[in-house]
């Protein structure tokens, strides 16, 4: 029974171990020594991880330590994906902070419990489980938010991030308590089967509603999204690109398996408010991008307006629902890390790039990674064969079945909109360049880690755009997450 | 053979793709993308030709097919087929698309890789809206075919509105396509197939679903997606600037031919009943749309607003066709478009050999060239007369093509149509006589002083002279080309279901009567 109870928990206990043994090693390093054979390390644990992921596979679906987590296709595509965001962040950051020597090694380590507590996140049946898992997510990344000591932007982006995050987190664990006070327990199949008998309807509906507010702010779903601007503003860019697709992704799991699994009875409730984050999600998101002259706040304007359109598939109660929301959050991540691994290629440790305007003439001086960050934007617009039209069209088609007509037409009328401003980002890398910037633009040649990262994001661009067969046929695998009381 | 027939629209459609990968991994050295860019665009002209050299005329409907599944789920195939309708269109496609190298020859000189790798980017996603028969797969082409052309635009543009010039004929084509797709996956979810073929034959029998109000909805999405990509007044907005910043080479191909192609495979093919409830509405915006685009340009000084103006006014004028529902309308509107494609490439490409002398489009800037440039104003002129639809010229088969098919069935709007076609004269020839004859415009004697510009250069009479001779090939042979066209066109026109029977006689007669008359005036100018 251990060895079971260690198996469907491996890839966090390797993830766990890896970031320990990184921290170790990280003072023992000396000062001036340049702490990439750290990244390397945590790079291979995270490898590891996913391998251990993907044998799970081999295993019945079951759960592990007393009903706590249940590893199924669902969390095992979940952790894929987190490890691969992981992966990729992790290749294109390796010499980010070069500069900051210090805090290189803090960063490895960071960069992997924070993933330890989102794969936690996406495998537990159990709400403090999930708490547990969305907090060591959460308090990783508020600290790397501010990994840019010094920077005042950055700084502030982390204690926002810290404020308004423990205040969501204090909304989550609020919902926990009252569902617990109406149905006596806290594993997902145990709420689903207490809530017919509950004592107090309005307990289970709030307590479901302050539940959706708190993960409402994860995702950043409008109208909790006000953090997000800022934060990925301030934050260091490799950051952005990992906190806006493996967090998202955990949370979105979250939400998936309490709404689908531990409150499927208020369905015709949850599936209304959900109608309503979403519309709003995407209006706020394109709307307030459009208006947007930096690229970090334009990028955290489009991730709302993402995770609008990732809310649309959660409307289709259906079993295509569930497989849309997985397919997407894979696109997403694929182009979205793509698109801030290039940001920070061009940008550098110091953000020299932050306006539209002042990617004029990139195309120029790096053809290759402007050519990517296009490919990229080109699938966030929804351009065919790339990853991001298959997204759109699983989850505008899973709405459609479900009967949401008037959410799919206004979803479609949103990535309308919002083509113009990936289309002004795209043609300013493409404008000709004034040219006392040509030399700031050259920058430092990329190095092998770098160009294998991004050549990742491309591929999988492409491929999920292509052949998008093998991930639809993992994200319906994974559609099945009944919760198993054992 | 068997082989060949079996992948030879794949090979035309990839060829392109692969060229433009192989260009983007190129040096840059001297001309080698403009040579690169040649022989791949020749290539695949030359593979175009296998269609109407191997097509089965007699036999007729979808040929060279290839169907493979691409996604079990959705049920998205890889279905391509040619027949009548795009046969001669993709040629078309084939056959401009070398000219616009060579009209990008000296003309791109900065950044020409970026340019030529999207050249042919586009080139791809055209070929393929022609040949896919999956409405899954033609959206992607279509929605494919935005891009590259929106970032030639942006890029390559003439001047600092170019960028805005870009968004805007993205934004029109994008957001009307969202709809369409919509329609799309509407009809997915009722059908259960996304195959153009299935789709029309469960559309012929009234299967695809009983509810009329949705299936006019769906069609209307359809329609309004291609009639602003074709464009049809009051769709239009894009257009003039759009063509006045494109590059030669992309302003050839950006209007017309996707669009209309569009209208007859997937409006009338899928929604056959609906589009004759829509057609009288059509027939009347085509028939202002030609006097509008006539009248407007006319007004035109510049001399790239003036062909946008025209344009409007001649693929309204294919709209018009179409929607007559007759064969000799439909036939004629595909005519008119390949004419479309051939005179107007020409003239974009004399309008932009002007402009690399002068830097100029203002026609009043211009004046008296005809002495120092005999060559230009005789291809001009030639020009100028095949698209004004004089006999013998490949404007005139299709004009009357869609006049007499018209006019069956919408006399009124036809009529008005017709003043628009004596516009279009008049705005032609005056075009002809401000920039080659009168007095040398005083701007033009400085800018050309001490330098002697000279006329056509070996490189662009090569461009011209292929087209000039297509022009009078296209108009003196045209039962050729018809033959093809004729074998779809007979499906599409109709018979509408409460139609008396004496009416389809006379339709089916003056078919037959038309090829003949036109061989008849062709003779008659020899």
């Amino acid at each position: 029974m251990l060895s079971m109870n260690v198996i469907r928990l491996l890839p966090e206990i390797i993830l766990t171990l890896s970031g320990v043994m990184v921290m170790l090693e990280e003072p023992m390093l000396p000062a001036t020594r340049s702490r990439k054979s750290l990244g390397w390390f945590a790079i291979f644990g995270t490898l590891a991880a996913g391998a251990a992921s993907l044998w799970q596979l081999h295993f019945p679906v079951g759960t592990a330590f007393y009903g706590m987590v249940q590893v199924d296709a669902f969390s095992v595509f979940f952790h894929l994906l987190i490890c691969a965001v992981v992966l990729v962040t992790l290749l294109t950051s390796l010499d980010y902070f070069e500069g900051f020597a210090t805090h290189a090694g803090e960063y490895f380590a960071l960069v992997l419990f924070g993933a330890t507590g989102m794969m936690l996140m996406t495998c537990s049946v159990e709400l403090l489980m999930v708490f547990i898992g969305l907090e060591i997510s959460s308090i990783s990344t508020y600290i790397m938010a501010g990994m840019r000591k010094g920077q005042g932007a950055s700084a502030e982006a982390a204690l926002k991030y810290f404020l308004l995050g423990s205040f969501a987190t204090a909304f989550f664990l609020y919902g926990v308590a009252l569902i617990f006070g109406a149905t006596g327990s806290t594993g997902f199949a145990a709420i689903a089967a207490g809530i017919p008998t509950a004592k107090a309807p309005l307990l289970v509906v709030t307590s479901f509603a302050l539940m959706l507010i708190g993960l409402g702010f994860k995702v950043s779903a409008a109208p909790f999204q006000v953090w997000t601007p800022d934060v990925y503003q301030g934050a260091p860019s490799p950051v952005v690109g990992l906190m806006s697709t493996a967090p998202k992704a955990a949370a979105f799991a979250v939400l998936l398996r309490v709404a689908y699994t531990a409150f499927p009875t208020l369905q015709h409730r949850w599936s209304i408010l959900i109608w309503i984050l979403a519309v709003l999600s995407m209006f706020v998101g394109n709307l307030c991008a459009l208006l947007q002259r930096d690229v970090k706040r334009m990028l955290a304007y489009s991730s709302i307006a993402h995770a609008g359109y990732i809310l649309v598939a959660y409307t289709a109660y259906q079993a295509d629902g569930i497989a849309a929301v997985c397919f997407y959050t894979a696109a997403y991540a694929a182009m979205n890390v793509g698109a801030f691994a290039v940001i920070t290629q061009v940008s550098g440790v110091k953000e020299s790039l932050s306006n539209i305007e002042d990617y004029a003439g990139i195309a120029q001086q790096r053809p290759m990674l402007s050519a990517a960050l296009a490919l990229f934007l080109l699938s966030m617009i929804g351009i065919p064969f790339t990853a991001g039209f298959f997204g759109k069209f699983y989850v505008f088609t899973a709405a459609l079945h479900a009967g949401h007509l008037w959410l799919v037409v206004l979803g479609l009328i949103n990535s309308g909109i919002a083509c113009y401003y990936y289309l002004r980002f795209l043609i300013s890398l493409y404008s000709p360049a004034p040219s006392s910037r040509a030399e700031l633009l050259r920058g430092k040649p990329l190095s092998f880690a770098a160009a294998a990262g991004i050549t990742l994001c491309v591929l999988a661009t492409l491929a999920v755009g292509i052949f998008p067969g093998h991930v639809l046929h993992l994200a319906s695998r994974a559609s099945d997450i009944t919760a198993i009381t054992h | 053979m068997m082989l060949v027939n079996n992948h030879i629209l794949t090979l035309i459609v990839f060829v392109p793709l692969v060229g433009a990968a192989l260009l983007a991994l190129l040096p840059v050295r001297g001309r080698s993308m403009q040579w690169g860019a040649l022989a791949v665009t020749l290539l695949t002209f030359l593979l175009t030709l296998h269609l109407p050299a191997h097509y089965d005329y007699i036999a007729g409907g979808m040929q060279f097919e290839s169907n493979h599944l691409w996604l079990a789920s959705p049920a998205i195939r890889y279905h391509l087929g040619v027949d009548g309708l795009s046969m001669w269109l993709i040629v078309l496609i084939g056959l401009l698309a070398p000219f616009g190298v060579l009209a990008s020859w000296r003309a791109i000189g900065d950044r020409t890789k970026e340019f030529y790798v999207l050249f042919l980017v586009q080139q791809t996603a055209m070929l393929g809206v022609f040949v896919a028969l999956d409405l899954f797969l033609f959206y992607g082409f279509w929605e494919l075919s935005l891009v590259p052309m929106t970032l030639l635009i942006a890029i390559f543009g003439r001047t600092e509105s170019r960028r805005r010039a870009a968004m805007k004929y993205f934004l029109y084509t994008f957001i009307t396509s969202a709809l369409l797709l919509v329609a799309i996956l509407w009809l997915y979810a009722r059908t259960g197939t996304f195959d153009y073929t299935v789709l029309a034959q469960m559309a012929a029998a009234h299967q695809i679903s009983t509810s009329a109000k949705a299936l006019w909805l769906a069609s209307l999405a359809f329609l309004l997606a291609f009639a602003t990509k074709v464009p049809v007044f009051p769709l239009h907005g894009w257009l003039s600037d759009a063509i006045s910043e494109a590059p030669t080479a992309a302003a050839m191909v950006l209007v017309g031919e996707l669009g209309l192609y569009a209208i007859l495979r997937f409006s009338l093919g899928i929604f056959p009943a609906e589009s004759h409830r829509i057609a009288p509405l059509m027939i009347a915006l085509t028939a202002i749309g030609v006097v509008y685009g006539a009248l407007i340009a006319l007004a035109q000084t510049d001399i790239k607003r003036l062909i946008a103006y025209a344009s409007l006014s001649h693929v309204s004028f294919c709209v018009l066709g179409i929607f007559s529902f007759t064969i000799a309308g439909i036939n004629g509107s595909i005519y008119q478009v390949i004419n479309h494609g051939i005179s107007g490439g020409a003239l974009l490409l004399l309008a932009g050999m002007l402009y690399e002398r002068y830097q100029t489009y203002d026609m009043r800037d211009y004046g008296g060239l005809a002495q120092t440039m005999p060559w230009m104003v005789t291809l001009f002129v030639i020009t100028t007369l095949a698209l004004i639809g004089l006999p013998m010229f490949n404007g005139f088969i299709g004009e009357f093509l869609v006049l007499s098919g018209a006019f069956q069935t919408h006399p009124r709007w036809t009529i008005l149509a017709t003043v628009g076609v004596i516009l279009g004269a008049a705005y032609m020839l005056w075009m002809v006589q401000r920039i080659f004859y009168g007095n040398v415009a005083p701007k033009l004697s400085t800018l050309s002083a001490g330098i002697d510009m000279p006329d056509l250069s070996d490189r662009e009479q090569i461009t011209l002279w292929p087209l000039a001779v297509l022009m009078l090939i296209l108009g003196v042979f045209s039962p050729y080309f018809l033959r093809a066209i004729d074998t779809s066109a007979v499906l599409l026109a109709d018979k509408p279901p409460a139609a008396a029977a004496p009416h389809v006689v006379v339709l089916s007669s003056a078919t037959y009567a038309l090829p003949d008359s036109s061989t008849d005036s062709a003779q008659g100018g020899k």
